[in-house]
């Protein structure tokens, strides 16, 4: 176990993957001579070549679409889009073809691919840079979903991205790339489509994923303090979605919070409701609250934006709400 | 190339077969055998013919939604692309992708794709697989005049040539993007010369001469194989039908269209023949029997084959495998 970086995290994994298997590769903007835009890829260019660090123009739908071209053709590319923003621009790719091929083909042809991207709000970076749109992502059968919250997810998720055979999505909190935490570099990763239990708690569930999860943990801490036990489960993956983890936590504590930095309406944090219903209605003792990013593109101004997105004072309050229904 | 009378009997057999397949398409979407979107071939043939005739087993090719004479003149059986329009279980997507996404494994067929430009990008990448591995093997992508205008034909043509991918790109200009003539789209409607300011090898070509279509694609194959460098062809052609069934075909003149008749693949190459000396030696009528069995044995096999069963319905989201 060393300390390391989320940074570190991710640029280990790629560079492990990289050294293990000659069919993986890294294409995108910026990831060679620059090093990453966020630095993930910094020095792997000196260790690895231009032939498998691959810079790419501002081309995003056809980057992305030649890296589900190389999947289809025996490669297992990694393709890294800055910010999910651009990724609207490769929506056509990875949602007409990324996810299709499989189905329409009728089983014949798979795309091992792994898309990495950056996203979240908190960097008063504005509209066109801030958004969350992993649950839009979420919402594409054919697809996986991964939100790495945690240093030793950054470095597990990578590789099990690159392990499955269908394409796989990657989102990473831009502001978690610094994150320091422990990493393990022989622990056998969790699969995709498991959730953890970040805490144990009997009172209420805090679901969440992602940088959320820090803060949930951090509004656990306060809650604590009014004598309220939170449990904190980071979903991990948003596609499949651990139903049974969620619903045995639900069965435990009765009340639920979830805290998704997407917008509301037609969320993530909607399906995870959704499904509280269908499944574990009965087990409810009081109406399930959440907390999301306010109905606005994320502004610019620091005190609009802190108040946009969801907060550990926020997760607070509509915990003791919902614990303070009887 | 040599057009020996072994060669000339393929050309025709293959570009009757789709002539005569796509018939029985229009019969069976009026009887409601076949449903969805249908866009025939029908006048494009010489294209097809021609371009398979240049390419190797190991070579893989991406069409578009109008890939039924690519599919079965690359290899894709009359019967399976049959059931696949029934939508039946021995289709060759297994009823799940219908005329517009005809799939194979075995004949490296990777589509059938209908949204505009948009298999450009993955051919890209096929092609970028192909050079990373040290395969000498060409990746064709298809494509019509109305794909010139997506962005994503200008950014695969730009990494194309950048990247140095052994692509053959195919423009089938038949001058119409459904119902809008080039001219109205495109202030360069000589598509060839878009591609040369990209650094590519360009060629302008008479797609309705089979011969002159795989002539020119042979040439491009080598070419792509010696040098690992894009080439790309520009096809003049014409289709004979409406864009799809659902169109009333009000924006062109029945002129326009008879002129171009004139010039049908079939129509030229019998003339070409003749000039040679070689017709006398065409067994047409054999030939046309011939390709009424394959196309009855299709239908038959179509409307014999199963429907996929609903407990099936969410297979092949995910491989198998991760399915788990
Ligand atoms: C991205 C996208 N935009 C629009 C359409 C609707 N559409 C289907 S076919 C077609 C015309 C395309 O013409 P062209 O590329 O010249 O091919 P052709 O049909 O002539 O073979 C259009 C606009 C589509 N399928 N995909």
């Amino acid at each position: 176990m060393a300390e390391t970086t989320y940074r570190e995290a991710v640029r280990a994994a790629i560079d492990d993957a990289m050294s293990s298997d000659e069919r993986v590769f890294l294409m995108g903007e910026d990831v060679g001579h620059y090093g990453g835009c966020y630095a993930v890829s910094m020095g792997l260019l000196e260790k690895f070549g231009e032939q498998r660090i691959i810079d790419t123009p501002l081309s995003e739908s056809t980057f992305t679409g030649a890296g589900i071209g190389a999947a289809l053709n025996g490669m297992r590319p990694i393709v890294e889009i800055m910010t999910v923003n651009f990724s609207l621009l490769a929506l056509d790719q990875i949602m007409n073809n990324a996810a299709t091929l499989m189905h329409m083909s009728g089983g014949q042809f798979n795309v091992p691919l792994v898309i990495r991207m950056a996203t979240g709000g908190g960097k008063q970076l504005g509209a066109q840079h801030s958004h969350s749109l992993e649950g839009w992502f979420a919402h594409i059968p054919g697809l996986k979903i991964l939100t790495p919250a945690t240093v030793q997810d950054a470095y597990d998720m990578v590789g099990l991205a690159l392990q499955d055979p269908d394409p796989v999505l990657i989102f990473e909190n831009a502001l978690l790339y610094n994150a320091k935490g422990e990493l393990d570099l022989d622990a056998i990763p969790l699969p995709i489509g498991k959730a953890k239990i970040e805490k144990e708690g009997k009172d209420v569930t805090i679901l969440t994923y992602g940088i959320s999860v820090f803060k949930a943990l951090e509004a656990a801490e306060s809650l604590a303090k009014e004598g309220i036990n939170a449990e904190v489960i980071d979903l991990r993956s948003l596609r499949p979605l651990d139903d049974e983890t969620i619903m045995a936590s639900v069965a435990k504590t009765h009340r639920v919070v979830i805290v998704d930095e997407g917008w509301k309406s037609g969320s993530l944090s909607a399906e995870i409701m959704a499904r509280i219903n269908e499944q574990a209605f009965y087990e409810l003792d009081a109406p399930m609250a959440r907390v999301c990013t306010a109905e606005v593109p994320l502004p610019y101004a620091k005190h609009l934006e802190d108040a946009a997105l969801p907060q550990a004072d926020k997760i607070v309050e509509a915990a003791i709400k919902t614990v303070g229904v009887s | 190339m040599n057009l020996t009378i072994e060669k000339a009997k393929e050309f025709y057999s293959k570009m009757l077969l789709i002539r005569r397949f796509e018939e029985k398409c229009i019969e069976l979407y009026s009887s409601q055998k076949i449903r969805g979107f249908l866009h025939l071939y029908i006048g494009e043939e010489a294209v097809a013919v021609g371009l398979c005739d240049a390419l190797s087993e190991d070579d893989a090719v991406l069409a578009t939604y109008r890939e039924h004479g690519h599919a079965l003149i690359r290899g894709i059986s009359a019967k399976s692309v049959m059931a696949e329009l029934y939508g039946k279980i021995d289709g060759c997507s297994r009823g799940r992708g219908g005329s517009m996404h005809l799939f194979d494994a075995k004949s490296r067929f990777y589509g059938g794709s209908a949204i505009v430009g948009g298999g450009l990008p993955l051919a890209v990448g096929m092609a970028l697989a192909d050079k990373m591995q040290n395969r000498n093997r060409v990746t064709v992508a298809i494509f019509g005049d109305g794909a010139v205008a997506e962005g994503e034909f200008h950014e695969s043509l730009n990494l194309a040539a950048l990247w140095e991918l052994p692509i053959l790109f195919v423009c089938e200009n038949n001058q119409y993007a459904m119902g809008t003539a080039l001219k109205y789209t495109e202030s360069q409607t000589d598509i060839y010369k878009k591609a040369e300011s990209y650094n590519i090898h360009s060629k302008q070509i008479d797609g309705m001469d089979v011969v002159e279509v795989a002539k020119a694609a042979a040439r491009a194959v080598e070419d792509i194989k010696d040098t690992s460098k894009p080439v790309f062809l520009e096809c003049l052609t014409y289709r004979f039908r409406a864009h799809s069934m659902f169109d009333a075909e009000l924006y062109r003149e029945k002129t326009e269209v008879k002129v171009w008749k004139e010039k049908g693949p079939l129509v030229v190459f019998e003339k070409k023949l003749k000039e040679l000396g070689l017709w006398s030696e065409i067994p047409v009528e054999a030939i046309e029997a011939d390709i009424k069995d394959t196309i009855d044995e299709a239908v038959e096999f179509a409307e014999n084959s199963e429907l996929e069963p609903l407990e099936d319905l969410e297979k092949f989201v995910y491989s198998e495998v991760s399915n788990g």
